[in-house]
């Protein structure tokens, strides 16, 4: 296709690097500095969408960022494709590929368009109501079908093949928009001496400036100026989505959208994330459509738009034009189009009796400046051919057409001015309503922030004056038709009618209408239709403007890739992987990992040819009948030490830490403050000041803060100080009854005789020529021996270890083997046989509960007398009738086989595992006065069968005189 | 996202800190003595004002350090900063 409609000379295009690029598969041609909107135009293309619910045609409404209706898909190859994309700020590249949305089998066909004829059945709100019954249709029928035939592009298939990075930065001022107003301030706080950082979204600084049919000379002068200010940072093609807390502004940068063989060392997009002391917003204004009937229609543009196109891309958007105004500024475009040769047909205003030099100039130049009037509707079916026209009364109303429809191909818009107040709103600045410009204006700030220019309402820098004019939100319509459809949002296609629907079923408040007609809920976020909303709800409520109030403006201003969101948090540096010294052992033996918070942990080693279950068998009996060995390095260690560190224990701990002698180690159980448990793990004391506390692996973080935290706030008068040794050492268990004969042949120092060396006691050794520690602790019930030794010693070392164990058949188990061997044992897992609400006495431990010792932690909340209650849920073992069954962890108990729904639940699984050691499945699980239960029979429902029956039992299945721990 | 000035490290993003919700919650001297109502109170009950609140901070991924901070949740303006043990500062408001 031809550039019919590109005007020979001038605009800020690059006419010596025309580029090729392809809509609808098309081949057509631009110029370098187009947009994808400023290209289509040249080449005759208006209409390039359907619309959202009643698959309308329609065109290019604007030139810039507010756009609702122009949003193509770019196709960027190998699955990869962006939807929704604003042809009025895409910039064309060479090759780009645009297809336009929302449509079947093509543009011009387009059958979805019977959803204009069904627009009766599609209401506001029309999916609460008519696709409510059946409730079973609403999934498989309605829903499928409604987002079939509505909706915007096309998500992408393949993975994102970009790269976007993040960059934090701190300026003294920074100033959003490079217009004018923006320009100014950004060279006063340089000059200065401030740090500035400017930013604009268009691909050149000047603003509305370059939208002018001679761009003012001062332009080059300041810009020359910025680049000699060393503190001053310019950016373009970055848009601020964001304005936070405290001056914190999220900017997307768009580094190679604009290049067709971009260096592959640049990121696609950067997201800035700036700290500003100041804020200067220099956003523009954003003009206002008008709501009449078939405004919508391809070739209905807003005024400003059009001469946009004119000026800064040498376009002509049209032949002959009707334009229709409420105020001065579309004459300064009637001029402009009507100097490259467009025809006025005529100018619509709705003012009464119009007069200033702008309008003396319009009819000095032989324009029909038709005043008191309105446009009322317009026809053509892809393409605007005619609009009608009439007569105001005195109230506002209709006086009759005027004359024949005028012919146009080309409608320009003007409703008024939007200062563009979004991020202004979003730092929580209040906004005002000016009655004289007949729009929100900024109004007292919050943060550091100061708006210059048009949005804050200042229009000098405009040619033509937004006010005074003559307030126009919606034409009053001239006929009653269902089909006659008057949009206030474009993207969501939201007409008057239905903002008079939400209101005739009684939603008042202007935050309920916006969410039942979704009005302005889009992704232009309502810049062209939230006022206009406002202004139509407030009319049809007689209210003031006002009284109705604002919406919230939200973040993001414009949509932001996820790519920019999340930069380079994907993938491998999606989350920390935190790795033990180990891990490459166990990787190397084939280990399959699971993930433990952010740890790696070891689950399971097959054999070539075993599934988890035989491996997990495999490695359960050998720690029972020989050994095995465990990495436990991911246990949560905390080194304490000072004067008052016993006292500390004393306090934390549910059980007593007077008289742990240095050299033995103790179980503890840590409560919230509520009585219900937290953590649990063994402490050893070292010296008298000084011990070394485990928690659990996931636990390590959280307790060190939360004794971090009653160190500081609760008790300052303690002397203890905490330092995580967590990754300092590596952890290995040595468990089962030869745990001796594997670990003496390489333990210097240390005697590791039953009489030498009892349960619960630690000693300093050398452990394969590595000076560590051995604790003699049990998470088995076996005779088990855990080493320390210098985190990066810990390979070394376990290969030793293993080497030891192979006259043993002792080798490494996972994580699946230890909660097997602990399950048998009725050893708790805090997490699993816990949720934050299980107390020790639920967990049949009062044992640990040193009452008679002073206060600790959870120790009132223990006293509550529900907490006493004996039908509180209480850990007890289930054996099932069938011993191969085992059962779900979580599944729910009840008193009765197969009960009628809803059942009584009396308790859940906590655990459950098939132990080889027994032969039979085993579980673990909290049942209401479960410790009164022993010996009764309760059963499991399940949704694909007969419950399963299981015996209550006491929670240890395995060598209940604990004669195993002493070897 | 807030910028909170550290009393030991200076001004610093708040994905550095974690807050602790409500100051001035101090755990009873005596647990014992107290009702199941004042135990209660302790544990869950927590004020939810819009406008000042004192509250309590933690520069975890800095010094660790607790501090108390008085923000209006309304602006989220931090008004003051101050330490753990020190009583809420008069800020001339409710």
């Amino acid at each position: 296709m031809a550039e019919d409609f590109r005007i020979a000379t001038g605009g800020r295009i690059d006419r010596e690097r025309p580029l090729r690029f392809r809509f609808n598969g098309m081949q057509m041609q631009g110029f370098a500095g187009d947009t994808l909107a400023s290209a289509l135009l040249a080449n005759g293309v208006h209409l390039v969408g359907r619309s959202f619910k009643y698959h309308r045609p329609r065109g290019i409404m604007t030139a810039g960022a507010e756009e609702p209706n122009a949003l193509l898909q770019l196709e960027r190859g190998g699955g990869c494709s962006d939807p929704n994309m604003r042809a009025t700020v895409v910039e064309l590249v060479d090759g780009l590929d645009a297809r336009s949305q929302n449509h079947w089998p093509s543009l011009d066909l387009d059958v979805g368009a019977v959803n204009d004829l069904l627009s009766p059945l599609l209401p506001a709100g029309f999916y609460y109501k008519t696709f409510k019954w059946p409730a079973a249709f609403w999934k498989g029928v309605y829903e499928p079908r409604i987002r079939a035939a509505a909706g915007l592009g096309t998500a992408p298939t393949g993975p994102d093949p970009d790269r976007y990075l993040h960059r934090h930065a701190h300026c003294d001022v920074l100033v959003v928009g490079a217009g004018p107003a923006g320009l100014d301030a950004a060279l006063a706080a340089g000059r200065a001496g401030r740090r500035v950082i400017l930013v604009d979204e268009r691909p050149e600084f000047g603003g509305g400036w370059l939208d002018r049919q001679d761009v003012p000379a001062e332009l080059g002068g300041r810009l020359a100026e910025l680049a000699t200010l060393e503190e001053v940072t310019c950016l373009t093609r970055t848009t601020v989505t964001g304005y936070y807390d405290h001056g914190y502004v999220v900017a997307l940068e768009r580094v190679t959208d604009h290049l067709a063989g971009p260096d592959p060392d640049l990121p696609r997009q950067r997201l800035w994330r700036i700290r500003a002391g100041e804020v200067v917003l220099a956003t523009g204004a954003i003009e206002r459509p008008i709501v009449f009937v078939g405004n919508d229609r391809p070739g209905v543009m807003l005024a400003s738009a059009a001469r946009a196109y004119l000026n800064r891309y040498a376009v002509r958007p049209g032949t002959r034009a009707v334009v229709f105004t409420n105020n001065d500024t579309a004459y300064v475009a009637a001029l402009d189009l009507a100097a490259k040769g467009v025809g006025i047909a005529c100018i619509v205003d709705a003012r009464a009796n119009p007069e200033s030099a702008r309008v003396a100039a319009a009819r000095a130049a032989g324009i029909r400046v038709v005043a008191n009037a309105v446009v009322t509707g317009t026809e053509g079916r892809r393409r605007i051919t005619q609009a009608a026209v009439a007569r105001l009364n005195d109230e506002g109303g209709l006086a009759g057409h005027l004359g024949e429809p005028v012919a146009c191909d080309l409608l320009l818009v003007s409703g008024g001015w939007n200062p563009n107040v979004s991020l202004f709103s979003q730092s929580r600045g209040r906004l005002r309503f000016d009655e004289h410009l007949q729009a929100f204006v900024p109004g007292e700030a919050v943060q550091a922030t100061t708006s210059v220019g048009a949005c804050a309402g200042d229009f000098s820098g405009f040619e033509g004056d937004p006010a005074p004019l003559r307030p126009l939100w919606a034409v009053p319509a001239d006929r009653q038709s269902v089909r006659a459809k008057a949009f206030v949002d474009f993207q969501n296609d939201v007409t008057a009618k239905d903002l008079g629907l939400a209101l005739t079923e009684g939603f008042r408040s202007i935050e309920h209408v916006k969410r039942y007609t979704t009005t302005g809920m889009g992704t232009d976020q309502g810049k062209t239709s939230n006022v206009n909303a406002l202004a139509i709800v407030a009319e049809k409520l007689a209210k003031p403007v006002t009284e109705v109030g604002t919406t919230t403006f939200r973040p993001p201003y414009v949509p932001l890739t996820f790519g920019a969101i999340v930069g380079h948090s994907r993938g491998a540096l999606f989350d920390v992987v935190r790795r033990t010294p180990m891990h490459e052992i166990a990787e190397a033996r084939g280990a399959v990992f699971e993930d433990v918070g952010t740890w790696k942990r070891a689950w399971y080693f097959p054999k070539p040819g075993e599934d988890m279950h035989a491996a997990v068998a495999r490695e359960t009996a050998a720690v029972r009948r020989t050994a095995g060995l465990l990495d436990a390095s991911t246990l949560g260690k905390i080194d304490v030490q000072g004067k008052d560190a016993r006292t500390f224990l004393n306090r934390v701990y549910t059980n007593a830490w007077s008289k742990l002698a240095p050299g033995m180690c103790r179980y503890g159980l840590m409560l919230g403050d509520d009585g219900f448990v937290m953590d649990d793990g063994v402490t050893a004391c070292l010296d008298d000041r000084h011990f070394h506390m485990t928690t659990t692996t996931g636990g390590a973080a959280r307790v060190l803060a939360w004794l971090e935290d009653l160190l500081q706030t609760e008790w300052p008068d303690l002397e203890v100080y905490l330092t995580s040794v967590t990754e300092e050492w590596a952890a290995i268990a040595i468990n089962g009854p030869r745990a001796r004969d594997v670990l003496a042949p390489l333990v210097e120092g240390c005697d590791l005789a039953a009489d030498a060396f009892p349960h619960m006691a630690w000693r300093p050794a050398r452990i394969a020529g590595v000076a560590g520690r051995i604790f003699r602790i049990s998470f088995t019930g076996e005779l088990a021996f855990e080493v320390n030794v210098p985190a990066d010693r810990g390979a070394e070392v376990l290969e030793a270890l293993l080497e030891a164990g192979r006259p043993h058949d002792a080798g490494l188990y996972g994580t699946e083997a230890m909660h097997v061997l602990r399950a048998e044992k009725g050893f708790i897992i805090v997490g699993q046989e816990t949720d934050g609400t299980v107390t020790p006495l639920d967990l049949g431990m009062d044992w640990i509960v040193a009452r008679k010792k002073g206060d600790f932690i959870g120790k009132r909340g223990l006293e509550r007398e529900d907490l006493r209650s004996a039908d509180r849920r209480q850990l007890v073992g289930l054996l099932t009738a069938e011993p191969e069954r085992v059962l779900e962890e979580g599944a729910q108990l009840t008193l009765t086989p197969n009960p009628a729904v809803p059942a009584r639940m009396v308790g859940h699984v906590t655990s459950a595992y098939h132990s080889p050691n027994l032969g039979r499945s085993i579980a673990l699980a909290l049942v209401e006065g479960g410790h009164g239960r022993h010996g009764q029979t309760l059963h499991v429902p399940m949704p694909d069968g007969p419950s399963i029956a299981a015996l209550v039992t006491k929670p240890l299945f395995i060598d209940p005189e604990g004669s195993r721990l002493h070897g | 996202m807030l910028l909170i000035d550290c009393p030991h490290c200076g001004p610093r993003a708040e994905i550095e800190f974690r807050c602790g919700g409500e100051a001035h919650i101090a755990r009873p001297v005596a647990p014992e003595g107290t009702t199941d109502a004042e135990w209660r109170d302790y544990l869950y009950l927590r004020r939810s004002p819009k406008g000042l609140h004192f509250e309590r901070w933690n520069h975890i991924h800095g010094c660790q350090r607790w501090f108390n901070l008085a923000r209006d949740t309304v602006s989220d303006e931090i008004l003051a900063i101050y330490p753990m043990g020190s009583p809420p500062p008069d800020l001339g408001r409710a």
